[in-house]
C-alpha cells in the first residue's frame, strides 16, 4: 500500500506542470485568440510544423522501408560500409554538424526551406529507422515473398503489396519516433530557418518570449505550450505500446 | 524506380548469372535513397565542418584559408572556457541525479501490478513534450508573479518571499536541472525497465531461497546484471548533457550574467551573433572529437 502512496505522490509531481499549463492557458480562453494573432499568425507556424512533420515521417518511412528491405533481403557491394556509415550518425553529436548543414543547404538552394529541414530530420532518424526496418523485414518469413515472386510479380510489387503490410507495427513505431522528434525539435529549425514566415511552432513560440518588449503575457505563452504539447501527448498515449517496443529494440537517440 | 526494378526482375529469369547481377542492382536501388541521404547530409557535412574550421568563414562573403587560426583562437575565448567548466558541472550533477531518480522510478514500477501501467505512463508523459515547450512551461510556472510555485511554497510556510528561480547562477542551474529531471526521468526509467525485465526471475527466486534480504538482492544481483543498461543510460545522459542547448536557450537564455552558457550555446553565438562560421566549426570539431573519444572510452570501460 505504501508503494501506491509513493507512486501517487510522484505521479502528482510529474503531472502537475502539464495540468497547471493547461489550466493557466484556459484561465482566460482569449489567450488562445491572442496567441493566434502573434507574429505571422499561429496558423502559419502550425501549418509549417505539420508540413515538416509530415515530410519527415513520410520521408523517413519511404527511405527506411526501401533501405530496410534492401539490407534484409539483398546482397550488394558496399552493403556493410553503408550500414555502418548510417549507424555512425548515432556516434556524431547532432549539434556539431548543424553549422556545416546550414552552409550545405545553402549550396543546395535549400536554406530556410521546410524541405531542407525535413531532409535533415530524416537523416537524424535514419539509424534508428533503418535498424528497425531491417529487423522487421528479416523477421518476415521468406516464403511470403517467394510465393508472390512465383506468381510473377517483381520484387517491388511483392514489397509494396505484401511485405509492407507484414511490417506495419515497425512502420508505426518508426513514424511515431519521427513525428515526436521533428515536431518537438528546436535547435535545427532555429539554425536552418531564418525567415519568420517559415518558422515552426517551437521557434515561433520561443521567439514570443525573447522578442517581446515589455511584459510577457504568461497565459498566452501557456496556450502556446499547449498547442505544441497536446498533439504529442495524445499521440503518445494512443501509441505508447509502439513507443515502448521501439525502446526494447535498443536503438535510440537521447 | 518502379520500372527499373520490375524490368531487371523480368530479365532475371533468363540466365542465373544475369539473375545474380540483377539481385545486386536491385539491392543497390533499394538502398540508394539511404546512400544519398547519408552521403549528402551526413558524410558531406562531416568533411565540410573540418574544411570550414581551417578557413576564415564569414556568414556572408568568400572564405579564406587561415589554418590554424580558428583553433588557436579557442584558447583565448574566455566564454568558451567558462562554458566548458559550466557544462561539465551541469553534466556531472544531472547525470548523478537523473540516474538515481530513474533507477528509483524503475524499481517502483518494475513489477506488473494493477494500475502500474498508469504510473509508468504518468512518469514518461513529460518526455513526449518538446524541450522548447517544456522550457516555456517552467518559465511560466516559476515566474514570481504568474507561476503557482511561489504562492504554494509561501502558503505552506516553506519560504516567506518569492524565490529568484532563474535570477542567480546557482538557482538558475538548480531550476534547469529540475526541468531536465522532470522531462527525462521517465525516459531513462523506460531504458532501465527494459534492462530490469531482462533479468530472469529464477535468479531472484534462488537468492530469496538462499535467505538474501532486499538490499543484498539489489546490490548483488540487480545492480551487476543491470550494468549494460546502466552504461547505455550513462552514455546517453552524459552525451545529451554535454550538448545541452535548448534548455538553456529557452529557459535561462544563458543568464544571469552568462553563468548558464553551455558549450553548444557558444558555438551558436559564434556562428550567428559574431558571424564567424569558421570559429564555430572549429569549436564543433573539438566537441565532436572529444565526444566520440569519450563515448568510445565509456563503452569500453562500462560494457
Amino acid at each position: 500500500m505504501s508503494r501506491y502512496l509513493t507512486l501517487s505522490a510522484l505521479a502528482v509531481l510529474f503531472l502537475f506542470p502539464l495540468v497547471w499549463s493547461g489550466y493557466a492557458s484556459l484561465e482566460e480562453p482569449s489567450n488562445y485568440l491572442e496567441m493566434a494573432r502573434f507574429g505571422e499568425g499561429i496558423d502559419t507556424y502550425a501549418v509549417n510544423s505539420v508540413l515538416v512533420s509530415a515530410m519527415t515521417v513520410g520521408g523517413t518511412l519511404i527511405v527506411s522501408a526501401l533501405g530496410g528491405y534492401g539490407f534484409a533481403r539483398f546482397d550488394f557491394p558496399g552493403k556493410n560500409v553503408l550500414f555502418l556509415a548510417t549507424l555512425a550518425i548515432l556516434m556524431v553529436p547532432y549539434a556539431t554538424i548543424l553549422i556545416p548543414l546550414y552552409v550545405l543547404l545553402g549550396y543546395l538552394g535549400l536554406q530556410n526551406s521546410l524541405v531542407g529541414l525535413s531532409l535533415v530530420f530524416v537523416m537524424f532518424q535514419l539509424p534508428f529507422a533503418l535498424f528497425m526496418m531491417r529487423n522487421a523485414f528479416e523477421a518476415v518469413p521468406r516464403e511470403l515473398e517467394e510465393a508472390a515472386l512465383v506468381d510473377g510479380c517483381g520484387t517491388f510489387r511483392a514489397f509494396s503489396r505484401i511485405l509492407l503490410h507484414a511490417v506495419r507495427p515497425a512502420l508505426i513505431t518508426v513514424g511515431l519516433f519521427a513525428f515526436l522528434a521533428s515536431w518537438n525539435d528546436f535547435f535545427a529549425p532555429l539554425i536552418l530557418l531564418n525567415d519568420g514566415s517559415s518558422f515552426t511552432l517551437p521557434v515561433a513560440v520561443v521567439s514570443m518570449t525573447q522578442h517581446t518588449f515589455g511584459a510577457i503575457d504568461y497565459g498566452m505563452l501557456q496556450a502556446g505550450v499547449m498547442v505544441m504539447a497536446l498533439p504529442c501527448l495524445i499521440l503518445f498515449i494512443v501509441l505508447q505500446r509502439h513507443y515502448v517496443r521501439g525502446f526494447m529494440s535498443g536503438a535510440l537517440r537521447g | 524506380m518502379t520500372l527499373t526494378v520490375t524490368r531487371s526482375r523480368r530479365a532475371a529469369h533468363s540466365a542465373p548469372s544475369a539473375r545474380w547481377r540483377s539481385r545486386k542492382v536491385q539491392g543497390w536501388l533499394y538502398a540508394a535513397p539511404t546512400a544519398v541521404i547519408v552521403g549528402v547530409l551526413f558524410i558531406a557535412p562531416l568533411v565540410l565542418v573540418v574544411w570550414m574550421s581551417l578557413n576564415r568563414w564569414p556568414l556572408l562573403g568568400p572564405a579564406t584559408f587561415n589554418a590554424p587560426a580558428n583553433y588557436v583562437k579557442i584558447a583565448d575565448n574566455p566564454l568558451f572556457v567558462d562554458a566548458v567548466l559550466f557544462t561539465l558541472k551541469y553534466t556531472a550533477i544531472t547525470t548523478v541525479l537523473l540516474s538515481g531518480v530513474a533507477l528509483g522510478l524503475a524499481l517502483l514500477v518494475q513489477e506488473r501490478r494493477p494500475g502500474i501501467a498508469f504510473f509508468r505512463t504518468a512518469f514518461f508523459l513529460p518526455g513526449a513534450v518538446g524541450f522548447a515547450a517544456a522550457g516555456l512551461l517552467f518559465y511560466g510556472m516559476l515566474n514570481n508573479d504568474f507561476g503557482p510555485i511561489d504562492p504554494m511554497l509561501q502558503s505552506l510556510g516553506i519560504t516567506s518571499e518569492p524565490i529568484k528561480w532563474i535570477g542567480t547562477p546557482n538557482m538558475a542551474l538548480f531550476s534547469t536541472i529540475t526541468l531536465v529531471l522532470w522531462r527525462f526521468a521517465g525516459f531513462n526509467m523506460l531504458i532501465l525497465l527494459t534492462g530490469l525485465q531482462a533479468i530472469p526471475t529464477e535468479v531472484y527466486e534462488a537468492a530469496r531461497s538462499d535467505g538474501a534480504n532486499r538490499w543484498q538482492i539489489f546490490t548483488r544481483i540487480t545492480l551487476p546484471l543491470l550494468r549494460p543498461t546502466l552504461a547505455l543510460m550513462l552514455i546517453l545522459s552524459v552525451t545529451g548533457s554535454l550538448l545541452a542547448f535548448d534548455q538553456f536557450f529557452v529557459f535561462t537564455n544563458g543568464g544571469p550574467d552568462n553563468s548558464t552558457v553551455s558549450m553548444v550555446m557558444v558555438v551558436y553565438r559564434d556562428a550567428f551573433f559574431r558571424f564567424d562560421l569558421g570559429g564555430a566549426a572549429a569549436l564543433s570539431v573539438v566537441l565532436l572529437v572529444a565526444l566520440v573519444g569519450l563515448n568510445t572510452l565509456m563503452m569500453r570501460r562500462l560494457r
